[in-house]
């Protein structure tokens, strides 16, 4: 057996069924009678909550049950906790139904089980609810507004939470000595995620043992299952499982405990019977955790010759109504530490307010907190270019950190890995012709066709960590991975790893991973996650975190095997262990590669246990945790070329150039579509996305006839190529590739836009770049 | 309620239902096709994406009542005797897909696209599939996919 | 996702449709293609109890040529108009309009009566009949009458058809002498609904001079309307590219814009201007080639 597969673009195994029709997501699974939830939700954005009539819906023929807020709470069941806490953070009673007052559209209020879905749908209709409408906010600054309206009485003022990071001093100082400050203020717009699969949940309450099955669209299903369990419904954890087979793409909106799925299993414990939620569309719009949404002042002072010399940022970042599960991590750990860039930057500050507001809670989404980070840094390096008359290359260049820098400990907490930040642009400059565009730009300009070009010279941090330093800054969770290894008899192996795949290929990378460990090929390995009940432990997937983690633990497991394994080939091979070496799935002692035994000999002998070391226990398992000892920083260069129409103000991209620099990639073919489809989101909330509210909170994008989900005909290919520089941090030099292409990609795309622009000297314009909002900034302007 | 006989992916399938039943609730509720998915509620996400007389239509968008006497064609009907189809081996071979929740429908929508533009250019692609989204891919590989499938057909065909 | 209960019927007739429709008045609706109705019935923004489909109707697909017009029955879909090689010929603007309304799935089922009856003030048909001076024909429990496009549509989601009447054809006079239209829109980036669409006829005479143009315009206002103020500035004129854009300007004459999402309504007046100035000049070609 000498074939490897790391490295390789092998197929993926679970396309059999998913391209065939096979696949199981939640809303396909059917248990014998089932009965099916819809939820009463609130039309207004804030209210009180006078009275709630159920009895016209009670009466309805086919419903079950319908229960309120209070009939939940009376019954004690606890708020949803919140897994992220800040010094004086204010963290208000989250309840699975409101109680008292409905402080987001949609927020729900009653819960209507019935037989079928179209009865629980026509009951809900008739439950009615007497409001009291409240005065409503949903923009972040208004929020901080005397006489805004209150969220939570807990927070009269609004304000969850005040978070500054970085050394104040040193960086006003930098800013007495600067020769130029460039200021700007940034409006990173809300984003809804939008997965194509939307929520759903089936609770299985078995009254006769006690245990309850809740199948759920989960990112993190021991994460679900310990929050609802020991947290809001107060079940013994091992009374509860979890399972999240198939799920439909996550991008942070499956990481969360919602409010449905508590209640549901509530409702199937206290009825006994099996219960299902599917959210439409529209729910999901209202629902589904948001992302972005900040207001930024920022300003960066500049030496004459273009170094940076201080960065400070102020930003008000809007949680919605409540906090759900890492909603205070986003905008502080997971932005402020990473206003670093890819650049020397000495001295930053970054404060930064959360803030409540009547809308949908924010949480992270593809990226969180970085993609905000990364397009503020990156559009302030272009317009400290233009402040200095230098080109966006040439100040790159003079300020992006050196490979001989690494470690390199930030002035904002993090210590970045490893890095060759001009490795990757130079790379990309080989794929983009620079000189030539913009030659090609100005002939173009000169016949009345604006072309621009941007660049993103990026790093962002993923795979979260380590478990201790995360929760000396407020995590309430660990942050490392498991994975069981357990070799049968016949020296097949059964990977259960804690990681969960919801699009990326778990099933076929951890298995090259574990395959090239064990030294066994790919068909000999199965790959199980996604369920409580089988999976001893696990943090889920979000933030990048599977290759660089959730690997780690699946290679640790491994070697843990090959350990007793070689002590059991030593045993049966007559030789001392230190001789025997492990090649090509044969124990033999070194040099005498005749006399071996195979990994099926050793697996069967572990189990037989007829003829073992002596003291050594029979079985082949390993379970590992693997805790690493930092973050993960993929880095790279994209660039971006886009023609903006004059007359109408229509962006088209024409091309988009990516060189990231992802460590060492298990399946290139994998990692490819993963920064692919990054790549598209980036360039949507550059482009196109846009979650709008009215002035009385109420959600305008609502569905995807007025919030644009990109199609095929948005966008064009992307032309992609990686440097590898292997972090030092895990056993397998992977950094994370999930999430690369949406933090990279929006600045490029503003960056490219403002290039196509300068002509007419807009400096500035806030996202989403809409032909409208491009139109009406070129009004009246002619061309310099 | 109404009595339907649709046929669907070759057999008449006659069972009795609410008239406000939507084809794709008919197909994945009481004939348990759960292949065809439900991603939106206004039409447009296209992941419920079948067959209708032979024409892509989102079967979302009428109502089970509406396609009784008609023959419908559903993602479990697509491979035959095991084996994939061109388009199903292109979506593999290509990496069309991550989540796999969209690619039912757009398997079936990207069939009715070479059927009718055996040779599509890459924007004819993406324009034809304009009906369907996806939130993983980016779209860069179901473009290679749908032209490595149109271009297996063609050669198979020759 | 779910609709309400209903009613659902299949005439096998004109004649009994009308009937069930007269039986059943505000509470009935009559079904086409569903892709507009069928998406208001799951989301519950319509309580009809009644549905009366029209698909086993026979008669009402095809498109023909008789007597100096188009006719297209009232259920062909997009689809079909798009294809049909006596569209392309005779009146390219149609098919190219039907190629590009919602998508090949929409276009597949979604027919050209069903569009029309809904009046979606975003829809394309509204905009392309009225350049090309479309008639419909109603049918009723009294017989049928026909009404011009231009009176067909009140606003919003409102038309002249009366509960119990059905939309069963649109009749195209076929365009004499050297014509040449087109219609083109700039789509919601979500909806892919017009956010402004242009249709443009003209007509040149011999000396290459407009002698009379028809253009109407669909996504700006509650309802498609004509821009006479172009129609009236391209009198007469030699269609060179200054005169079209002169002409394109005033595209959004007398049409109250609304601000939204997609932008102010400077700017959506200046879409009108730019689109109708791409479509006059596209039309004026191909006149010109005819």
């Amino acid at each position: 057996m000498s074939e490897t597969f790391f490295g390789k673009s092998v197929k993926r195994r679970e396309d059999a069924r998913l391209l065939t029709g096979k696949g199981a997501f939640v809303d396909d699974l059917k248990i014998p009678f089932t009965t099916h939830a819809a939820f009463v939700r609130s039309p207004h954005a804030h209210a009180k909550i006078n009275k709630i009539d159920l009895t016209a819906a009670k009466a309805m023929k086919g419903v079950i049950a319908i229960y309120t807020g209070k009939d939940l709470k009376d019954s004690g069941v606890k708020p949803i906790p919140v897994g992220w806490l800040l010094p004086g953070i204010k963290v208000p009673a989250h309840y699975p139904l409101a109680v008292d007052k409905v402080r987001h559209m949609g927020d729900a209020v009653a819960l209507v089980i019935a037989e079928t879905v179209y009865i629980a749908r026509d009951a809900a209709e008739l439950v009615e609810v007497d409001y009291q409408v409240l005065p409503a906010l949903s923009d972040g600054a208004e929020a901080l507004k005397k006489g805004a309206p209150t969220v939570h009485d807990e927070a009269p003022d609004n304000v969850c939470f005040r978070w500054a990071l970085g050394d104040k001093a040193a960086t006003d100082k930098a800013f007495t000595t600067a020769h130029k400050i460039v200021k700007q203020s940034f409006r990173n717009h809300r984003l809804i995620p939008n997965a194509i699969e939307p929520r759903a949940c089936l609770a299985s309450a078995n009254a006769g043992t006690g245990e309850t099955t809740l199948w759920v669209t989960s990112q993190n299903p021991h994460v679900h299952r310990l929050i609802m369990a020991a947290f809001v419904l107060g079940i013994p954890e091992h009374k509860l499982r979890v399972i999240s087979q198939d799920v439909g793409g996550g991008f942070g909106s499956k990481i969360f405990i919602y409010p449905e799925e508590c209640a549901v299993t509530w409702a199937s414990r206290a009825l006994s019977r099996p219960i299902k939620w599917t959210s439409d569309r529209r729910e999901a719009f209202l629902t589904d955790a948001h992302g972005r949404d900040h207001h930024t002042e920022a300003e960066i002072a500049l030496s004459a010759e273009g170094n940076f010399l201080g960065l400070r940022v102020k930003t008000v970042a809007n949680l919605g109504a409540y906090l759900t599960l890492f909603a205070p991590a986003v905008p502080t750990y997971l932005y402020g530490t990473l206003l670093t860039g890819t650049y020397k930057t000495p001295a930053i500050h970054v404060d930064v307010t959360g803030v409540f507001t009547h809308t949908t809670p924010v949480d992270a989404y593809r990226g969180a907190g970085r993609p905000e980070a990364t397009y503020l840094i990156e559009r302030l390096v272009d317009l400290s270019a233009k402040a200095l008359g230098m080109d966006p290359l040439e100040i790159r260049r003079k300020n992006l950190l050196t490979s001989d820098q690494f470690p390199y400990q930030t002035p904002v907490a993090l210590l970045y890995d490893s890095g060759n930040y001009q490795g990757a642009l130079d790379k990309a400059l080989t794929m983009f012709d620079y000189p030539g565009f913009r030659k090609e730009q100005a002939a173009a300009r000169k016949e009345g066709r604006y072309l621009g070009v941007g660049f993103s010279t990026y790093v962002e941090a993923c795979g979260l960590a380590p478990s201790q330093v995360a929760g000396a800054l407020g995590a309430q969770a660990g942050l490392y991975e498991s994975a069981t290894v357990r070799v049968h008899p016949t020296g097949k192996v059964t990977v259960f790893t804690g990681s969960h795949s919801h699009g990326q290929g778990h099933e076929t990378t951890f298995a090259q991973v574990a395959a090239d460990e064990l030294q066994v090929p790919m068909e000999d390995v199965e790959i199980v996650h996604g369920d409580t009940g089988i999976v001893p432990f696990g943090m889920g997937s979000y933030g990048s975190r599977s290759g660089p983690v959730g690997t780690a633990a699946i290679h640790m497991g491994a070697q843990k095997i090959k350990e007793k394994a070689k002590k059991i080939a030593a045993h049966l091979l007559e030789a001392n262990e230190k001789d025997v070496v492990y090649e090509g799935g044969k124990f033999f002692v070194k040099g005498t590669p005749g006399v071996s035994k195979s990994f099926f000999d050793v697996s069967l002998m572990a189990y037989l246990a007829h003829n073992l070391p002596k003291g050594l226990e029979p079985g082949l398992e390993a379970i590992s945790f693997f805790d690493p000892g930092n973050f993960v920083f993929p880095f790279g260069t994209h660039i971006c070329m886009v023609e903006v129409e004059r007359s109408t103000g229509v962006v088209k991209v024409l091309r988009y150039v990516a060189v990231d620099d992802l460590g060492r990639v298990i399946n290139p073919m994998i990692v490819d579509g993963m920064v692919h489809g990054g790549i598209l989101q980036g360039v949507s909330q550059a482009l196109y996305e846009h979650a709008e509210y009215d002035e009385n909170a109420q959600l305008i994008t609502g569905s995807m006839m007025n919030y644009v989900v990109p199609k095929a005909d948005d966008f064009i290919g992307v032309e992609l190529a990686r440097t590898e520089t292997p972090t030092p941090v895990n056993p397998l030099g992977i950094k994370g590739a999930g999430e690369t292409g949406t933090i990279a990609s929006t600045p490029a795309v503003a960056n490219a836009v403002m290039d196509a622009l300068s002509p007419f000297g807009i400096q500035h314009i806030d996202m989403p770049l809409t032909p409208g909002r491009i139109w009406e900034a070129l009004r009246g302007r002619k061309e310099a | 309620m109404a009595s339907v006989t649709i046929t669907v992916n070759g057999t008449p399938q006659t069972r009795e239902i609410e008239t406000r039943v939507l084809l794709v609730h008919f197909l994945r509720d009481t004939l348990g096709l759960t292949g065809t998915h439900v991603g939106c509620d206004t039409s447009q996400c296209g992941a419920c994406t079948v067959t209708l007389d032979g024409m892509a239509v989102k079967s979302c968008s009428l109502f089970a009542v509406q396609a009784d006497g008609r023959s419908v064609g559903t993602i479990e009907g697509v491979a035959k005797e095991g084996k994939l189809n061109a388009m199903q081996e292109g979506f593999w071979q290509e990496h069309g897909l991550q989540c796999g929740f969209c690619t039912p429908g757009m398997i079936m929508a990207a069939c009715a696209l070479i059927e009718r533009n055996p040779k599509p250019t890459d924007h004819e692609v993406r324009v034809g599939l304009e009906g369907n989204m996806c939130r993983c891919t980016g779209y860069t590989n179901i473009v290679k996919a749908v032209q490595t499938a149109a271009a297996a057909t063609a050669a198979g065909k020759r | 996702m779910y609709a309400s209960e209903f009613e659902y019927y299949a005439p096998g007739t004109v004649a009994e449709a009308v009937a069930l429709l007269g039986k059943y008045g505000d509470d009935a609706k009559v079904v086409s293609g569903s892709q507009s109705l069928v998406p208001m019935m799951k989301l519950r923004l319509s309580s009809l109890k009644h549905l009366v489909d029209l698909r086993k109707v026979p008669g009402l697909t095809g498109i023909t040529e008789s007597g100096g017009f188009v006719v297209v029955g009232g259920m062909t879909t997009h689809h079909a108009v798009s294809v049909s090689e006596l569209v392309k010929k005779k009146l390219p603007m149609m098919a190219e309009a039907a190629g590009n309304i919602g998508d090949a799935q929409v276009r597949n089922l979604g027919t050209i009566g069903g569009s029309l009856a809904h009046a979606d003030p975003s829809a394309d048909w509204p905009a392309v009949l009225t350049a090309l001076d479309a008639t419909l024909v109603i049918a009723s429990a009294g017989g049928e009458r026909s009404v011009k496009i231009g009176d067909f549509i009140l606003g919003p989601l409102t038309t002249v058809l009366q509960p119990a009447e059905i939309l069963t054809q649109v009749r195209v006079p076929l365009p004499q002498g050297r014509y040449g239209g087109a219609y083109q829109k700039l789509p919601h980036p979500a909806s892919r609904f017009a956010v402004v669409g242009v249709a443009a006829e003209m007509f040149l005479d011999a000396g290459g001079a407009v002698q009379s143009s028809r253009i109407a315009i669909t996504g700006l206002g509650p309802k498609v309307s004509r821009a006479s103020s172009v129609e009236q500035a391209l009198q007469g004129k030699k269609p060179d590219a200054a005169a079209l854009k002169a002409a394109a300007a005033k595209a959004a004459d007398g049409i109250e814009i609304r601000d939204d999402l997609i932008g102010s309504a400077a700017y959506k007046a200046n879409l009108a201007a730019v689109i109708a100035e791409r479509v006059l000049a596209r039309a004026v070609a191909r006149a010109t080639n005819r």
